[in-house]
């Protein structure tokens, strides 16, 4: 079944409004750095995720565990771990990001389904039939990195089911790719599960306007009538040759509604909604508009567009209330 | 233990690249990594230009060694990266799995390179088993995870570590570089030529953060283990990678050789050629940007 709609589960309330709201698989991590939303409050014990997996299939879907950073040396066993234990609860499938690890989920759970992770990196079809003939990989996130007409020759060259962002924080870095949190803070999403992370981050009321901090780097000023959002580090002001600006990426996210009849025709097999560190409400709101969408797509994808309605209220919900196509529509590289 | 000189990260005229490694012929490294790892539409040097200084520079006795780019997004991209593995004179460094895929399928012997993420010894064996004889560990990988790895990492495996240069950190399908000029990416008129160390990016306080390098962002600081090679050794570290910058590469890399003999006073030296302030943040398990004050007061 083409554009299977994947929503964010950051807690059981969000899971089950996902569900409630017409997502066909929910994606969770467990509560430690073993997924890249590793959030203080956020995620799920094990008796949750059995609540969690007993809600979903129930109801008919499905549900896929986040086990996307790349395991330590001397904790190498909290990952293996985490395989077992999503083997043992009967996770529909495990997104992993790291060869070592999908070795060891392919010898202890050959029936255990995986997923590729948008952290894995894997932009060229070379890359995902690497991890499909030695791991038997099933379906590959793609990074927020390539144009269409890319995504269409990877879908072209792969047996791996394509899954794509839709909707969300828009990571301007290439996943898996990319350290400058670490740089700054000493943790980054490859090792710790967080980017831009809340302990490190310093809100400041000066003469000159608010100023956020991450880990004592001024990521940006605002004056009064700015609005200030969450200090993510490439979404910050700096100075480039005397010119101050967003130099890396403008405070804004990725919204492809536009692009649904496209990704229809080429075969995309999943569209993934960002968000697990977002409210209950939010995943109400943005899963009622995709399944909506995707389902007046698949009616009749000749006469699709996105209903006015549809947009406002994902802008409503957006980061800096404004959306992009990213990299799919070249023009934004 | 011995020297690397790392893949040319910035976009060089002709001119300059050719005389920079017509200098290397004669510096103390043992091998040197050519080819373009950064972006597809730096085409000054064309792969058989990059061959051709590979040529000379093993006559002059330097193993050589080609990087593959480390992003790929287009055919075209592959079909350079096909070409590289096709080639076969000389050893390759996959920077992602992609190239992973297709060395294993030649049964060519390579180096894997540090943005592959080998973060534990299981990932390295996967590695070691598909022909990798020598590998890099992420940048931000500490020392004492390093030495983690090492317990446990495959018989033969060589370890080389990134020891000097701005540090590699984050790359993109959208160039910063054009982005900066209000150009588009596919009009980007090489504006890269014009800063051969980078664009340097500093907060709104002045104070230097990032450097701009096309779709790669680059820290600020340079990373310096130059007073680390002692630990280095302990580790059982095979070689140090030093990253290409534009003027004093040569006395970088004679700075190093001589710590290496054992003249530590040699260290002293590097500060004056530096093109940033220098960081060891990562290797002491701390932010990437910190750099150990005890040792620089």
């Amino acid at each position: 079944m083409p554009l299977e709609l994947v929503c964010p589960a950051g807690s059981l309330m969000a899971l089950k409004a996902a569900i409630d709201n017409g997502a066909d698989a929910v994606y969770m991590g467990f509560r430690d750095n073993t997924n890249a939303r590793a959030f203080p409050g956020l995620n799920f014990d094990e008796a949750q995720a059995a609540e969690g997996l007993r809600y979903a299939h129930e109801r008919g879907r499905k549900v896929l565990l986040a086990l996307n950073t790349y395991p330590q040396s001397d904790t190498w066993q909290r990952w293996t771990g985490a395989v077992d234990r999503a083997a043992k609860l009967g996770m529909d499938a495990v997104i992993l990001a790291d060869a070592g690890l999908m070795r060891y989920a392919v010898k202890h759970h050959p029936k255990l389904r995986l997923h590729l992770s948008v952290q894995g990196s894997a932009t060229s079809y070379e890359a995902v039939n690497f991890y499909r003939e030695h791991f038997g990989v099933q379906r590959a996130v793609l990074p927020r990195v390539l144009s269409l007409p890319q995504v269409e020759n990877v879908v072209k060259n792969t047996e791996v089911e394509i899954e794509l962002f839709g909707f969300g924080g828009l990571c301007v870095m290439v996943e898996g790719r990319c350290l400058l949190s670490s740089y700054c803070t000493g943790e980054s999403p490859n090792s710790a599960g967080v980017c831009s992370p809340a302990k490190s981050v310093q809100w400041k009321e000066t003469s000159t306007g608010l100023e956020s901090r991450l880990n004592g780097v001024l990521l940006d000023r605002y004056g009064k009538d700015e609005k200030a959002g969450y200090p993510t580090l490439c979404k910050g002001r700096f100075e480039v040759s005397g010119e101050t600006y967003y130099a890396l990426e403008e405070p804004t996210s990725l919204n492809t509604l536009d692009l649904l009849p496209e990704m229809l025709k080429m075969g995309i097999a999943a569209i993934k909604i960002e968000g697990r560190q977002r409210s209950p409400a939010y995943v109400t709101q943005v899963t009622r508009v995709w399944r909506a969408a995707i389902d007046a797509v698949k009616n009749n994808a000749e006469s699709f567009t996105p209903a006015p309605a549809w947009m406002a209220e994902l802008n409503k919900l957006s980061e800096g209330q404004s959306h992009t196509l990213g990299a799919y529509h070249r023009p934004w590289k | 233990m011995n020297l690397s000189l790392g893949p040319l990260l910035y976009y060089w005229s002709r001119e300059d690249t050719f005389a920079f490694y017509e200098a290397a012929a004669d510096w103390p490294v043992a091998r040197v990594y050519l080819g373009e790892t950064v972006c597809s539409r730096r085409h000054l040097l064309r792969l058989p230009d990059w061959l051709d200084v590979a040529e000379k520079l093993a006559a002059a006795g330097k193993e050589v060694v080609l990087s593959t780019q480390t992003l790929i997004e287009s055919e075209s991209d592959l079909k350079v990266l096909r070409k590289i593995v096709r080639d076969g004179r000389f050893l390759v460094e996959a920077n992602e799995w992609g190239a992973v895929r297709l060395l294993s399928a030649a049964n060519a012997p390579f180096i894997a390179g540090p943005t592959l993420n080998v973060y534990n010894p299981e990932t390295l064996d996967v590695l070691a088993g598909l022909g990798a004889r020598r590998w890099l560990p992420p940048v931000e990988v500490s020392r004492s995870a390093l030495a983690a790895l090492l317990e446990h990492a495959p018989d033969g495996m060589e370890t080389e570590v990134f020891a000097y240069g701005k540090l590699p950190l984050a790359y993109s399908a959208r160039c910063f570089t054009a982005r900066h000029y209000n150009l588009p990416k596919d009009d980007c008129q090489f504006r890269c030529l014009d800063h051969a160390d980078g664009l340097p990016l500093a907060t709104r306080e002045g104070k230097p953060f990032l450097t701009i390098n096309g779709i790669q962002t680059q820290s600020a600081g340079v990373y310096n283990l130059i007073n680390e090679i002692p630990s280095l050794r302990e580790l059982g570290v095979a070689c140090l990678r030093l990253s290409p910058q534009s003027r004093h590469m040569e006395r970088v890399v004679k700075a190093f050789d001589a710590v290496l003999a054992g003249d530590t006073a040699a260290a002293a030296g590097l500060a004056k050629v530096m093109p940033g302030a220098s960081v060891d943040g990562y290797w002491h398990g701390r932010a990437g940007l910190e750099h150990d004050a005890a040792r620089n007061a």
